[in-house]
């Protein structure tokens, strides 16, 4: 057995098929995955994500830390309760983690970080916490519940007072405040507007059936993944790794190499890498034969050379299967996946995939 | 708890025969196997003409998680694949012992008298042992 969220007998009473998830007892679907995965992109969904470990960081020069720790810079932040998507690089300019961090005040920052790296994160951020003064503490206390789709963040705003719910309402995208005791975040990891919202674990259980009664959908890690999928966003594990760096994991964004001055881990790796390009690339597949790409499947490239899909699945949204691989750089826009002997034909394109309900695929 | 029909044959790789008139069988997966997968996106069934041996993959039924195969339960000579599951595979979760059968096998001689099927009330104790 592994370890529970506050929602864990709630999921089993609902009917939740549990499945091991980083060491974690989760929900990956409770009815159907597609009919889930249709609730968030047309409607609202509820997922439990209270397995992510929140970390808050607090101390003087906490700005400083997380500016040696991220390959994103959070000088970017200057408005509190903004939020920064970045990773978190070895000395070789692998993927330690990817992370969002929210900017409360310039002494205290949240990170949110994944459940499945969670004890190697924690080691890391303390190791390089101390010299710049920074305390660490893991917010176990806290459930997280990510509200997503067309109507989440109107359904989830039914749960606060008056006053609070226009608060969030309000909330611009990439945004967290502190409401009516809640820390409510616009954010997410769906291609669909809504929030993900932190809570006193108490709060949890409450929460959940007054969402379920207001329509929105019980939704699993199933649902999670094909909606992160279409989204164009990397899961940690599958589609980077502490063995290959961003610009190889279609993370190039992610990295603020300016100023030059900044000297995060990982940066000297990456300094040639930015500077001539890195040899592969993530790139989106989509399947034009039947059939559905899955993860460590050949890619056959025409001319000669291969790569390999680091996650695939079938797209609820399009109706047919989607994935991301890695590739040599300058591959063209038709490969071939070698799928159970066969070779199928796929196309080459740009994720992400689907955004806020709408197909971006011709 | 899923349904057992009490009129067919099991495998302990939750497949299903049923034995017909005309002496071939048509074979599917069980229900407790489609509600294990989840919604079923792709199905390939082999065409009609193939020699399968017991046991040998001869089809695969994807969910959006995952590839499962699925295992000739006996040997033979393939008659039909299932046509409508190309364009329908979720017929296999909505109706698997009935439209959404996989595939029909003529039995090699005497494969369908030496075969070892679980009945209907054994399977059912297959499951009970699975937690299912």
């Amino acid at each position: 057995m592994g370890r529970q969220t506050p929602l864990f007998e709630l999921h089993q009473e609902l009917g939740a098929r549990i499945v091991d998830f980083g060491g974690w007892d989760m929900p990956v679907q409770y009815s159907s995955q597609i009919g889930e995965h249709h609730a968030v992109r047309r409607a609202a969904g509820v997922f439990d994500v209270s397995h992510m470990c929140v970390v808050d960081l607090r101390g003087a020069r906490v700005r400083a830390l997380l500016q040696r720790l991220l390959a994103n810079d959070v000088a970017k932040l200057r408005a509190p309760g903004k939020a920064l998507y970045g990773c978190m690089l070895n000395e070789r300019g692998g993927v330690i983690d990817d992370t969002i961090v929210y900017y409360l005040s310039d002494s205290w920052f949240r990170a949110v970080v994944n459940a499945g790296t969670r004890d190697k994160d924690l080691a890391w951020i303390r190791r390089h916490a101390p010299a710049f003064g920074v305390e660490v503490t893991e917010r176990a206390d806290l459930a997280m519940l990510a509200v997503q789709g067309p109507e989440g963040r109107a359904k989830a705003a039914q749960l606060l007072a008056a006053a609070d719910a226009g608060a969030a309402l309000a909330l611009p995208t990439f945004v967290a405040r502190e409401i009516g005791g809640w820390f409510v975040a616009r954010t997410g990891y769906t291609g669909e507007d809504g929030f993900e919202i932190m809570m006193p674990a108490a709060d949890a259980v409450p929460a959940w059936r007054q969402l379920n009664s207001c329509g929105v959908a019980s939704c699993g890690l199933g649902a999670r993944d094909t909606l992160r999928l279409e989204a164009g966003m990397n899961l940690y594990g599958n589609d980077m790794d502490e063995n290959t760096q961003p610009f190889e994991s279609g993370l190039g964004w992610t990295v603020a190499m300016e100023p030059r001055e900044r000297a995060f881990i990982g940066r000297e790796a990456l300094e040639p890498i930015a500077r001539s390009g890195s040899p592969r690339r993530l790139v989106g597949l989509v399947l034009t034969d039947r059939g559905v790409l899955r993860s460590h499947q050949r890619v056959v490239i025409p001319g000669g050379g291969e790569g390999e899909i680091t996650s695939g699945t079938f797209s609820p949204t399009l109706e047919r299967s989607i994935a991301f691989a890695r590739v040599p750089a300058g591959t063209g826009a038709a490969v071939q996946v070698e799928v159970r002997g066969k070779l199928l034909n796929v196309r080459v394109v740009k994720p992400p995939f689907v955004r806020f309900g709408k197909s971006l695929v011709s | 708890m899923s349904t057992v029909p009490a009129d067919l044959k099991y495998t302990r790789s939750h497949e299903w025969v049923r034995i017909l008139a005309d002496g071939t069988v048509a074979v599917g997966i069980t229900d407790h196997a489609q509600h294990a997968l989840g919604d079923l996106v792709f199905v390939e069934v082999p065409e009609a003409g193939r020699a399968v041996k017991a046991d040998e993959p001869c089809a695969v039924v994807e969910s959006v998680k995952a590839a499962s195969d699925v295992y000739a339960p006996l040997a033979g000579e393939v008659t039909a694949g299932n046509p409508r599951l190309k364009e329908e595979p979720e017929t296999v979760n909505t109706d698997p012992y009935g439209e959404g059968w996989l595939m029909r096998l003529k039995p090699a001689p005497g494969a369908l008298t030496s075969a070892a099927f679980l009945s209907a009330a054994d399977y059912r104790k297959v499951l009970e042992a699975e937690g299912g």
